[in-house]
């Protein structure tokens, strides 16, 4: 066969996987190629377009990069990109960029997927490519080291390096030069059992103390840092992990019934990350745009549905699933003050119901509200608010967080209001309870600050404690409303059995189980004033306050694991199948197993709402 | 355009041509008699204020047997269509034609086509109607601009008893321009440099584009559309209006 574009032929001929096509393939490939120039610096591909056609550098060079920015791949004549995106659904994974003057060579995607299933050394060689990104990339199907069994434990390389409080700002620098270390544990004093007072990190010595300008010969103590974020030796990985993120620290003193094992740091954990689900977290924040955020969230199914297959528990996926549902709260909301410019008065925004309570899963509604400084004045500020909050709701139901149908979301004008109006709404609902203000209250007050002025969050968790103490009628109000919602009374094989005897071929496993458990407990620890909002830690307070009878908590505890686990690897389930997952659940899909203590988990719930009703009777309706 | 020199006005058999073409092909369109180029001057031309990056371009090459366009004639064309953004090389179109001379040996030498290739070959008069066809409406682009006006000029006016004239622009003369004016060219004349060579094969190399094997009419159409979207990228900008570069 004779062409016409020999120049394009021959350079196939010299770079594989071409030259190893039989020559009609090679022919008919040559013929369908288009041909376009980049002057360096010139983009060539952008993140998330659609993909015509497989690049090939005919001369010059081009890099392509990870979304985050990071280099990933710097090719030069021969090279070819934009196969992962051709093999998968046909846009932009790798943005490209040509850094020298370069021609590239087209091979439109029919003809691409053409050579792809007509030749198998041509589809090893793009396949290879692919599965080279998957091993050194971050979400790696196959985690070698499995961080949710790795303890903290395993990672501290050495003893910590100590120091007493009473020694100089310069001592302790010199002794962390001598040990080469970043950081140091403070002690009370030279004794062996001395108690820990502080840590000191490079951190702390630049803004500390030369930054401030203070003397060398200052007390180590004076730059220290004394709310210590320390873990449990025995704590996993992930939660140090967590802690970190939470807290914004870089090291962590790992304790042994209180005593000082040694230190983590970031970097240890990062050697852990490489493989861990939690890089997205990480990535959400080196994010440009509510696109490439959005591009983010089928990671996020995988990071859920590798943790269920991890065996982590449902606290450590509901703190994973809150800690990236924070995040990408936080990043909109950066990327809203970019473009809007800064907030003309300072604002809170909240996290509400399961996030607030680090309880969220896969599937969830975003659940939020905007707290704005008393000074907010509607007729000048109204707009920008407003503005804010409809960026942030819309880019989270483009991450996968579904508006909320209850439209309890900050873009609902009651729900975006100054400090002083927020303690009004809880002071009426406290004082003055009726069906749709308790409704509120089951939502509102498991709350979160995520951004902002997030001590507004902590001073209304405080109003809300003391309030709801001093009016037991809203306590019992509560009490009836969260016993509204029943689980089942069993399950057969392929049927759920109602309390009335009706039988259902499926059960809405939140509804019916994790939602009425999450209210039974938000009562009784309003009224113990307990401050946390997660559901298991709020069990560990009314354990310890006593007031259920002995053994009941540990009970429930039990139950909500379960409870909540067969909801997870449900949900996990439907995305391993390409399902979307939602909260229904089939008795025949579970094992029996499952079914036997889904059963007695339900017994548990059944009883303890029995119990609820026994020591709060009545309650004004 | 400021550096088409007289020496090339000479060579040129047209008359100065006004720089509307949109103009001067409405004329045209009145003037011509055969049906094949009517059509063609109807497509008209783009008004010569629209931007480079709205434009259709059609890179064109001819391999002829000698370089005088009344006793010479082509052997073969070689065409591709193009964009700022994209060469569609899998477009290009390709014709061997039989010249109404012979062909001599120095010609073959270069273009490499021989009396048995040609022996199948069919006169120019065949093509016109496809080659108007592709390029009815577009800027055509070529290297060396006078060759391939002169020879499809006189090509038709032995044929049709018409000449044939439309938009060109010539990445030579464009690359005349970048190298000897402007500052870099007054640099190289006071220090008595000789003028940059502005074959086809050494523009591109200015533009670090790749080494084809020249004289082969669609590789040479896709290497002047290459060279011509390097030159696009360093010197003008898709907004140019392609006024400023045609002639």
């Amino acid at each position: 066969m004779q062409i016409e574009q020999i120049e394009i032929l021959n350079f196939l001929k010299r770079y594989s996987p071409f030259k190893e096509l039989p020559d009609d393939l090679l022919h008919q490939t040559a013929m369908q190629v288009d041909i376009g120039y980049f002057k360096a610096g010139t983009p060539i591909l952008r993140f998330g377009e659609p993909l015509q056609a497989l690049h090939l550098v005919r001369s010059g060079a081009v890099e392509t990069y990870r979304r985050n920015g990071v280099l990933y791949n710097r090719l030069s004549e021969g090279g070819i990109f934009a196969e992962q995106g051709l093999l998968r659904d046909k846009t932009v994974i790798f943005p490209a960029t040509a850094i020298e003057d370069s021609l590239i060579y087209f091979i439109p995607v029919d003809c691409f997927e053409l050579l792809y299933q007509s030749d198998e050394v041509f589809a090893d060689y793009v396949e290879i490519g692919d599965t080279q990104r998957k091993k050194s990339g971050v979400l790696a199907d196959k985690s070698s080291n499995d961080l949710m069994s790795s303890e903290v434990r395993q990672l501290i390389g050495r003893a910590a390096v100590t120091l007493a409080a009473d020694a100089t700002v310069q001592q302790a620098a010199q002794l962390m030069q001598q040990e080469s270390v970043s950081c140091l544990l403070i002690v009370a004093d030279q004794s062996k059992d001395a108690a820990l007072v502080g840590i000191v990190t490079d951190r702390d010595l630049r803004n500390r103390l030369i930054a401030a300008g203070l003397d060398y010969q200052q007390k180590v103590a004076v730059v220290m840092t004394t709310e210590l974020v320390c873990i449990e030796q025995h704590q996993f990985v992930f939660e140090a992990m967590l802690l970190m993120l939470r807290h914004n620290v870089h090291h962590l003193p790992v304790l042994e019934e209180g005593k000082v094992l040694g230190i983590i740091s970031i970097a240890d954990v990062i050697r852990y990350e490489s493989q861990n689900s939690l890089y997205i977290v990480s990535s959400i924040f080196r994010q440009q745009t509510v696109a490439e955020l959005q591009s983010l969230s089928t990671e996020l199914a995988s990071c859920f549905v590798r943790m269920v297959n991890e065996d982590a528990n449902s606290r450590m996926i509901g703190a994973a699933m809150a800690v990236t549902g924070r995040s990408f709260k936080q990043r909109l909301l950066e990327l809203a003050e970019q473009q809007l410019g800064p907030p003309p008065v300072p604002y809170c925004f909240l996290a509400l119901g399961s996030m607030a309570r680090d309880e969220q899963l896969i599937v969830t509604d975003q659940d939020n509200a905007l707290v704005l400084h008393n000074d907010y004045d509607p007729v000048l500020h109204q707009d920008y608010f407003a503005a804010l909050a409809q960026f942030v709701c819309d880019g989270l139901a483009l991450c996968g967080y579904s508006y909320c149908s209850g439209d309890i979301m900050a873009t609902n004008s009651q729900w975006r209001q100054p400090l002083r109006v927020w303690q009004q709404y809880f002071t009426d609902w406290i004082e003055k309870p009726d069906a749709q203000r308790l409704l509120n209250s089951g939502i509102f007050f498991d709350l979160e600050g995520v951004w902002g002025q997030v001590q507004w969050a902590d001073q209304l968790n405080q109003q809300i404690r003391r309030q709801v103490k001093a009016n037991p009628d809203f306590l019992a109000c509560m009490a009836r409303n969260a016993i509204s919602r029943t689980p089942p009374l069993g399950f057969f094989k392929d049927f759920v059995l109602e309390n009335d005897g009706q039988q259902n071929n499926s059960l809405d496993i939140k509804r019916r189980g994790t939602a009425p458990l999450a209210d039974l407990v938000r009562v009784h620890a309003l009224s113990i004033g307990c401050a946390a909002t997660n559901t298991y830690e709020r069990l560990l307070a009314v354990k310890a306050a006593g007031i259920l009878p002995k053994g009941r908590a540990d009970d429930l505890i039990d139950a909500l694991e379960v409870i909540a686990m067969v909801r997870i690897r449900q949900q996990a389930k439907s995305i391993q199948a390409g399902r979307a997952a939602d909260n229904k659940v089939k008795p025949e899909e579970l094992s029996a197993f499952e079914r036997k203590t889904l059963k007695e988990a339900f017994q548990i719930l059944s009883f303890a709402q029995k119990f609820l009703k026994f020591r709060y009777p009545g309650g004004r309706q | 355009m400021f550096y088409l020199k007289k020496q090339e006005l000479k060579t040129d058999p047209l008359q100065m041509l006004s720089k509307n073409w949109q103009n001067t092909m409405q004329q045209l369109e009145l003037k011509a008699k055969d049906p094949r180029l009517k059509v063609f001057y109807q497509a008209g031309a783009a008004a010569a204020e629209t931007a480079l990056q709205e434009i259709s371009f059609v890179a064109l090459d001819f391999e002829t047997t000698g370089l005088d366009p009344v006793r010479d004639g082509i052997v073969s064309i070689g065409l591709v269509p193009l964009t700022l953004e994209r060469i569609h090389s899998s477009k290009a179109q390709s014709y061997l034609v039989k010249p109404r001379v012979q062909l001599n040996e120095s010609s073959v030498i270069v273009h490499g086509i021989t009396d048995s290739a040609i022996a199948q070959a069919a006169d120019l008069e065949l093509y016109i109607e496809p080659l108007l066809q592709a390029l009815a409406g577009k800027v055509v682009l070529v290297h060396h601009l006078p060759i391939e006006r002169a020879f499809l000029y006189h090509g038709l006016m032995s044929r049709l008893g018409e000449g044939i004239v439309f938009p060109m622009i010539d990445t030579l003369a464009l690359e005349r321009g970048f190298t000897q004016s402007g500052l870099q060219g007054w640099w190289r004349s006071i220090r008595g440099q000789s003028k940059p060579s502005l074959r086809l094969a050494d523009c591109r190399q200015r533009y670090q584009l790749p080494a084809y094997q020249p004289h082969h009419a669609v590789t040479d159409a896709i290497a002047c559309a290459e060279l011509f979207q390097a030159q696009v990228a360093q010197h003008f900008s898709a907004s140019t209006p392609v006024g400023k570069l045609w002639s």
